[in-house]
């Protein structure tokens, strides 16, 4: 059973990541917009910003799913992923703002200008921004610095748990808190928005959006592959069982908190590549992405898709998400009511999420099965389930 | 896959809804419009009452026989989305309307960063947005319409009207954010030109849920001690109670220094006890107790529509409506107007087309609850403004009327 599962896996990835990298773009790009096959690009670009949350969550089920550690602040990492590069797109807009000035135009009414004179009103941490590289680099560094020096406090303190879940929310909303400032230098409350072009070219073309939508799609494959390779080394089994008995780990010889400290920045990097692919695709940032509120939804995405398996976070992120953007607009003034009780129903009855359902109706089957069949020898009941399982 | 046949569906359906029609009553030309304000999460306590006023008005204005456009008769077809104080989600909400229903306008927005979000959507989609709540101007979109004040129109006048009353002391209050921030500082340049000296002007801004204004109005106290002292607040939403609380504690009082607070209208009495505020001071360009033929209507329709809210002549179920304790305000008046001032071009313009619809505004007037406004080029309203004294119940006395001010977006160009 465990050896033939990767391998369903693996032609069910396949399957996916063709129409997600393939003929979801030809459809949108190919076919004329009357046809009933085409996708337009708001539909694409809203299914980019899925799979930008699905990468948050991939990062989530590396730290949650297999090594056990809920964090309740994983929208920091996004967010400051998504500041470092709509720095350099807020930067691109140029003299296309409102006050037609070199700089931003929020910098232009908080009077950076008198602020900051020998830079003409830019603050000097601005300035690198304005290199795509450095940002790009940047989307890397400051969620993995920024997770190092917390992760290094909080494990090397021993905290876990509950506590470093708390501890990671007070982390987020404590930024979030900060960025709202307008003296933070990062646009305050209405944070970098109106982007006008990313390398060169505009923003909201549709050439730009597909590939935008393809690099998303295409860096969601490559972490999916990833953290699957990753889990299944040694460091993987490590990681779970660090998860399943820290301290029995510990005991034997190996330093958990290095190996905490590693997926923790490693789950950061993850997030702010997604959150860098987010911001472009939305067009704005602000600092409203890094309450404690959000980055408990990314959680509530992957315990719905089910934890511990890589493919039910992409499943829950995008789920949940598609269904929000359907429900919000058919059912404006229910959804919330929908959307909770379809929580509240998955924590309580469906412990595995949705990726798990398969699994759970054949542990009640073949309960149901045993028990009708008492009588019957019980070797020839079991054989009978499992091959049943498999041609489902 | 699921969307292929969705989009089928789609196409079979016109067909179908086109045979119905033609068996039904002539007059079921519709045009739809999108409703985008949020009806869940923080902003929702304020921007439900837009909503609710916005239904409100199509009702109205379906009952009145709808929008005359090409000599057909169209209806207004709401479509109300929920944008969930997310604003990522408010883009993703008003691209939705645009492309995917093709409404002819979008009226909503309450915050300046919703605002901000949407407006690369309606830009790129060339839609039409209507913007009604009070802001901090400095921009200028041409896909955007503000009935809402801008600062020369609120801020402005009730400065305007403490240097009348002898005030010589300015303390400066305000949630940290755009609105207050921009505000503050046009009125800082204001307040110079008029003579007040950099000493007498302090500005102060607190975060967002501030608590503890104990230290805040210690301040205030002090710099109130030699009399002409006066506060223009920003402060915004629930942090007005403990400030006011702190306030009446210290023994300051709307005699030894009053308070003109921007950003409490008779909605927000729906949450705040009035009785703290009392005697304190607001500006709006509508207040519901303004008595014209005009108001009494618009007060008493609405009130009477909350208890049987529908919208006329389409298939729209109204749901999520308050019946009690409602009021009307001034975002909800210029909700309205908004509506209106959309009607009357589209039907000058015989045309629901954008830019047919964006010549035709220009110009445009409307008698309202507080009087005639004008659309003025740079999209902004001209309109009377009132000053107002909060009494206990909630309502505020009209105390000053500052006729036909011409809205101003950019702060340059009044402060001269």
């Amino acid at each position: 059973m465990t050896q033939s599962f990767p391998k369903r896996e693996f032609l069910i990835v396949g399957i996916l990541a063709a129409i997600v990298l393939v003929v979801l773009p030809c459809l949108n790009a190919f076919t004329p917009p009357e046809s009933a096959f085409h996708v337009s690009t708001f539909s694409l670009s809203l299914y980019g910003k899925y799979l930008t949350y699905a990468i948050l969550a991939l990062g989530i089920n590396l730290l949650w799913g297999y090594t056990g550690i809920l964090s309740l602040g994983q929208c920091l990492f996004f967010s400051l992923g998504g500041y470092a590069l709509g720095m350099h797109l807020m930067l691109m807009i140029g003299r296309l703002g409102q006050y037609k000035a070199d700089i931003p135009d929020f910098m232009v009414f908080l009077e950076f200008p008198a602020k900051y004179p020998e830079t003409g009103g830019l603050p000097p941490h601005w300035i690198p921004f304005k290199s795509f590289w450095f940002a790009a680099l940047m989307v890397v560094v400051v969620p993995a610095v920024v997770a190092y020096i917390f992760g290094w406090l909080a494990f090397r303190s021993r905290i876990k748990g509950v506590y470093f879940s708390i501890l990671s929310q007070a982390l987020t909303y404590a930024a979030c808190l900060m960025f709202f400032r307008n003296d933070f230098t990062f646009g305050g409350n209405n944070g970098l928005t109106d982007f006008k072009t990313i390398l060169g070219y505009d923003i909201n073309s549709p050439g730009v959006k597909r590939a935008l939508y393809l690099c998303s799609g295409g860096l969601l494959l490559l972490t999916y592959l990833f953290c699957r390779w990753l889990t299944s080394t040694k460091y993987g089994l490590i990681q779970r069982a660090i998860r399943d008995s820290e301290n029995r780990v510990l005991f034997s010889g190996y330093a958990t908190a290095n190996f905490k400290l590693f997926v923790f920045v490693l789950a950061a990097i993850i997030s702010g590549v997604g959150g860098a692919l987010f911001v472009p695709q939305v067009s704005a940032i602000n600092p409203s992405e890094m309450t404690p509120a959000k980055s408990l939804e990314a959680v509530v995405w992957v315990a719905v898709g089910g934890r511990g398996n890589m493919l039910g976070p992409i499943i829950g992120a995008v789920g949940i998400n598609a269904f929000k953007s359907y429900a919000t607009h058919a059912f404006a003034e229910q959804w919330p009511y929908i959307i909770g009780f379809l929580f509240i129903f998955v924590t309580l009855f469906m412990p595995k999420g949705i990726i798990g359902l398969p699994e759970q109706f054949r542990t009640i089957k073949r309960r149901i099965q045993q028990r009708n069949k008492s009588v019957d020898t019980p070797a020839e009941s079991a054989v009978a389930t499992t091959s049943e399982g498999v041609a489902k | 896959m699921k969307k292929t046949s969705l989009s089928l569906l789609k196409k079979l359906f016109p067909v179908a809804l086109a045979t119905s029609l033609t068996f039904s009553a002539a007059a079921a030309d519709t045009v739809k419009v999108g409703v985008l304000h949020s009806l869940s999460g923080t902003m929702a306590i304020s921007e439900t009452s837009l909503k609710d006023v916005l239904l409100f008005t199509f009702d109205e204005i379906n009952k009145g026989g709808g929008i005359k456009v090409g000599g057909k008769n169209y209806l207004i077809e709401p479509v109300v989305v929920d944008p969930a104080s997310d604003w990522p989600l408010f883009a993703e909400k008003a691209e939705q309307l645009l492309v995917k229903d093709k409404v002819a306008v979008i009226f909503g927005c309450w915050t300046s960063v919703s605002r901000k979000f949407v407006l690369p959507v309606v830009e790129r989609n060339n839609g039409l947005l209507f913007y009604p709540v009070q802001y901090e101007g400095e921009e200028l979109s041409q896909n955007i319409f503000y009935t809402a004040e801008a600062v020369n129109q609120q801020a402005i006048p009730p400065v305007d009207y403490m240097l009348a009353e002898g005030k010589k002391k300015f303390y400066l209050l305000g949630s940290d954010y755009v609105y207050p921030r921009t505000t503050n500082k046009i009125l800082k340049q204001y307040l110079k030109m008029k003579g007040i000296p950099d000493s007498d002007i302090v500005e102060i801004y607190t975060p967002f849920g501030h608590q503890d204004y104990q230290t805040i109005v210690a301040a205030i106290k002090a710099f109130a001690a030699g009399g002409k002292a006066c506060v223009i607040s920003t402060l915004n939403g629930d942090t007005n109670i403990p400030f006011f609380k702190e306030f009446a504690n210290a023994g300051l009082t709307s005699e030894n220094c009053p308070v003109v607070s921007f950003s409490i209208s008779e909605d927000e009495f729906r949450g705040l006890p009035a009785k703290e505020l009392a005697g304190h001071l607001g500006c709006w360009t509508y207040f519901m107790s303004l008595k014209t033929p005009e108001n009494d209507k618009f007060v008493k329709d609405f009130l009477a529509w909350v208890k049987d809210p529908k919208v006329t002549g389409v298939d729209f179920k109204v749901t999520g409506v308050d019946p009690k304790g409602r009021v009307t305000c001034s975002p909800m008046n210029l909700s309205r107007i908004g509506v209106n001032l959309w009607k009357q071009a589209a039907e000058k313009a015989d045309s629901f087309e954008v830019d047919k619809v964006r010549a035709a505004l220009i110009g445009q007037k409307f008698k309202g609850p507080a009087g005639e406004v004008t659309m003025q080029e740079n999209h902004h309203l001209v309109n009377n403004v009132f000053i107002g004294e909060t009494l206990p119940s909630g309502q505020f006395k009209v105390i000053k009327t500052f006729n036909a001010v011409a809205g101003e977006p950019f702060s340059e160009k009044f402060l001269k």
